[in-house]
């Protein structure tokens, strides 16, 4: 037997006034469908500003936990709908409070709304009706008109009356893709997908960019990457990632004879190769992980070098958040595990014992003009990307390789 | 030939043999291989585990995949306590154990360690009061069948687990869910089960795979060494095809379980009912029988008379579990419900399967009736 019949999502004031409204309400139910992706048979409705989802024959309860990522949703409900009579309204709303599992004294109030005028009893009338046979068989609740910790709302239409009282946290933010698109720079370590997924919880629309130094980063170090993009996947339904092979850059640098401005050098292109695949993709900002002071690369004079090496917009959702706070956002969604897998990426490759922390930007100009054929390089780096988009249940599609041999099939499992 | 002897072998699914002869033929990469081949195995292995974990409502990185439950019951017991380092030494089981925990606590005993084997009641059901009764200070673990092979007793895990977690949070609970998989629900987390072993071969799967669930904190010491494989906690080369079937029978074995309890639950009563109209049959009544068994025993016969008197008559059942049919003993599951020896000595199981109907219990019944009246007249005779 299904719980609920419906789940109503809300979103914040701020996304629901003004010219953007419809934009913002759009956007929405798109990530909403794109999260529901692998329920097939999960219908989804928008009215007046809150979106309905129908479970279909599958339960609710399944659908909470993935619609919980929808941005800009600040609280969902569980509902059941009944026919609109008094004795079914009050026998829904005593199995929403028993599922509830009410363990202390709670107060309570009912607030019913009469939409269809034929129901015998008005709003007001309707309250004591409904709540007084609750109260009797449900000894903690006590009421409270003022401020009860649990509102059961009753609405009654000409079709169904909708019950519901428990109200889920949302993820907030902003509606996916409402503030435009970004490039996130995507490591294999714990801070980037963080950033990732702060991005994309404001309402950016994220793309990633991972550079991969084969054969001396493993299949092993982007395979996590691909898992890593495909974990915010499931939060905004689809991630387009590219793979920049990067072998060619980064050894260049490592005939120059630098080694302590290795670090400075590979971010500065790594930008630079970032900055070419966004214009490319209309993308008006990079996003990276950095959080001031973490390593020699994220220090201030660090930051002040590399940076100058674009002309985007670097957002650093993290740059103030301490690394504690981090691995605990990294394991909240999901990331952790997989970022603490121990494949080495190329950041770490051919780094001396004590990089940098306060580069020269006058030798690093010097250092990178004499790098033979830096330019063309960095140009053929940023065209021979390669790109995986990934879809939320798992599902993925790759663009520019050589089809893997025998690939595995769905229908196996 | 009519095959009621489900509880020791399922048939594969068809759709499973399939699985496992495509990977079998486009996949044949070690999978701890660091190249394409070997990665492309890689990933299949790790979409196995996917599956299972969301099939039990666990973690993949809980799954460790095993040659069968034999395997993971000797992992968990073993190599729970082998691994302990707080000085916990004491275990708790039952009596009714599989041989393969049994044994397992037995050689544990020969090392040392102490063992608390809890007797059942006569229907074949362990009290959760005794359970807990028998855990000590220096208790480890407590390992407890969810439904026994060979009467269908399904054993109170839930609350077993509930009350030894409330308790005492560092004992580790295993269960053998090998039985009872598929045919019954059950939570691992409402369980509090901290050790969780299966067998693809039950349900629809290969022989030769298995897996245990360990859920994530809990630490064992490995019994097999030489590679990282499975969290370091199985050496050798994964059976990658037999894997990836196995997957898929857990998840279509899960998917389906509410719908098989009530058929199998239909079969067995028509089953229970014929077996109750012989006065020479004695059926063995657990307070909750699993869906899937029938055990009655045949005082006065050896159970293997019964067996091939049936086998003649066009229909496979079990004497004791297929673990230890080859022994003539008597049941030590049926001795440790008290029965005498002309009981213990003379059980049989009927264990239903996917594709059982009406009819097939009908003809079930027929060679059952025949089989009695052949050999009634040699009931009590020696031989």
């Amino acid at each position: 037997m299904k719980k609920y019949d419906y789940l109503l999502l809300r979103f914040g004031e701020l996304t629901l006034k003004g010219r953007n409204r419809a934009k913002f309400e759009k956007a929405a139910v798109e990530h909403v469908r794109a999260l529901l992706r692998p329920y097939p048979e999960a219908k989804v409705r928008r009215e007046f500003g809150r979106i309905y989802v129908d479970p279909g024959s599958g339960q609710a309860e399944t659908l909470i936990p993935v619609l919980q990522n929808v941005f800009g949703m600040t609280s969902m409900s569980p509902v059941r709908a009944v026919k609109p009579e008094l004795d079914e309204i009050i026998r829904a709303a005593g199995e929403l409070l028993e599922a509830m599992e009410l363990k202390r004294e709670t107060t309570f109030k009912t607030n019913v709304r009469r939409v269809w005028k034929d129901f015998p009893h008005s709003s007001q009338e309707s309250n004591p009706l409904i709540a007084s046979p609750l109260l009797k068989r449900f000894p903690l609740l006590k009421v409270d008109v003022r401020e009860p910790e649990l509102e059961l709302r009753i609405e009654i239409r000409d079709q169904f009356a909708y019950v519901y009282g428990e109200v889920i946290p949302g993820a907030g933010g902003f509606p996916l893709g409402t503030n435009g698109k970004a490039l996130l720079l995507l490591s294999g370590g714990i801070d980037s997908p963080v950033a990732g997924w702060s991005a994309l919880r404001r309402g950016l629309e994220v793309e990633c960019i991972h550079f991969h130094s084969y054969p001396f980063t493993s299949e092993k170090a982007k395979e996590k990457v691909v898992d890593l993009a495909q974990a915010l996947a499931e939060y905004a339904g689809k991630i387009r990632l590219h793979i920049v092979p990067f072998t060619e850059v980064q050894t260049s640098f490592t005939q120059m004879g630098q080694d302590n401005l290795m670090i400075t050098l590979m971010r500065r292109a790594m930008l630079r190769i970032a900055t070419k695949v966004a214009e490319r993709e209309k993308a008006l900002a990079l996003i990276t992980g950095e959080s001031l002071g973490q390593v020699a690369s994220q220090t201030l004079p660090s930051m002040n070098v590399i940076e100058r090496a674009t002309e985007l917009p670097i957002l650093r959702p993290l740059v103030m958040t301490d690394k504690d706070e981090i691995i605990r956002l990294s394991r909240r969604i999901g990331t952790y595990d997989i970022s603490i897998l121990p494949y080495e990426d190329c950041c770490t490759l051919f780094v001396p014992k004590s990089p940098t922390t306060n580069p020269n930007l006058r030798i690093v100009n010097k250092v990178e003009a004499v790098t033979p054929n830096l330019e063309r390089l960095i140009e053929e780096a940023a065209d021979g990307t390669e790109t995986i988009e990934l879809f939320a249940g798992g599902s993925r599609s790759r663009s520019n390789q050589e089809g893997e041999e025998s690939p595995a099939n769905p229908d196996w499992f | 030939m009519l095959n009621f002897d489900h509880a020791a072998s399922t048939p594969v699914h068809p759709d499973v043999i399939r699985t496992i002869s495509e990977v079998t033929e486009a996949h044949s990469g070690n999978p701890s291989s660091i190249h394409r081949g070997g990665q492309a195995a890689s990933r299949l292995l790790e979409r196995s585990r996917e599956v299972c974990a969301a099939a039990l409502g666990v973690q993949s990185a809980e799954i460790v995949f095993t040659s069968g439950a034999t395997e993971s019951n000797n992992l968990a017991v073993k190599g729970m306590l082998l691994g302990r380092v707080d000085g916990r030494r004491h275990i708790v089981t039952t009596q009714i154990e599989h041989a393969s925990v049994y044994e397992s606590c037995r050689q544990l005993e020969s090392f040392g360690f102490e063992v608390t084997y809890v007797a059942p009641e006569a229907d074949g059901t362990v009290r959760p009061e005794r359970i807990l009764g028998a855990v000590r200070k220096d208790t480890a673990l407590v390992s407890v069948i969810h439904v026994n092979n060979e009467t269908g007793a399904v054993q109170p895990v839930e609350e077993i687990g509930r009350q030894l977690k409330r308790r005492d949070a560092r004992v580790r609970f295993h269960v053998d869910g090998v039985q009872g998989f598929g045919r019954l629900a059950l939570g691992l987390n409402a369980a509090g089960i901290d050790l969780y072993s299966l067998s693809a071969h039950k349900i629809g799967g290969p022989r030769g795979v298995g897996l245990l669930v360990v859920r994530s904190g809990v630490r064992l010491f490995p019994l097999i060494s030489g590679g990282t494989q499975e969290s370091g906690l199985r050496a050798g080369t994964e059976n990658v095809p037999s894997i990836v079937g196995a997957a898929k029978a857990f998840r279509l074995a899960a998917e389906g379980q509410p719908e098989r309890a009530e058929r199998m639950n239909l079969l067995r009563e028509y089953a229970v009912r014929e077996v109750r109209k012989h006065k020479a049959l004695t059926l063995t009544e657990p307070a909750h029988p699993a869906p899937h068994i029938v055990h009655f025993t045949f005082p006065g016969l050896k159970s293997q008379v019964i067996l091939h008197t049936l086998e003649e008559l066009g229909v496979l059942v079990s004497a004791q579990s297929a673990c230890s049919a080859k022994t003539e003993k008597p049941s030590r599951v049926l001795e440790a419900m008290g029965r005498d020896r002309a009981h213990a000595t003379s059980g049989i199981r009927f264990s239903l399967g996917d594709g059982h109907t009406q009819e097939e219990i009908r003809l079930l019944s027929e060679a059952l009736e025949q089989a009695v009246s052949r050999l009634a007249p040699f009931e009590g005779r020696k031989r």
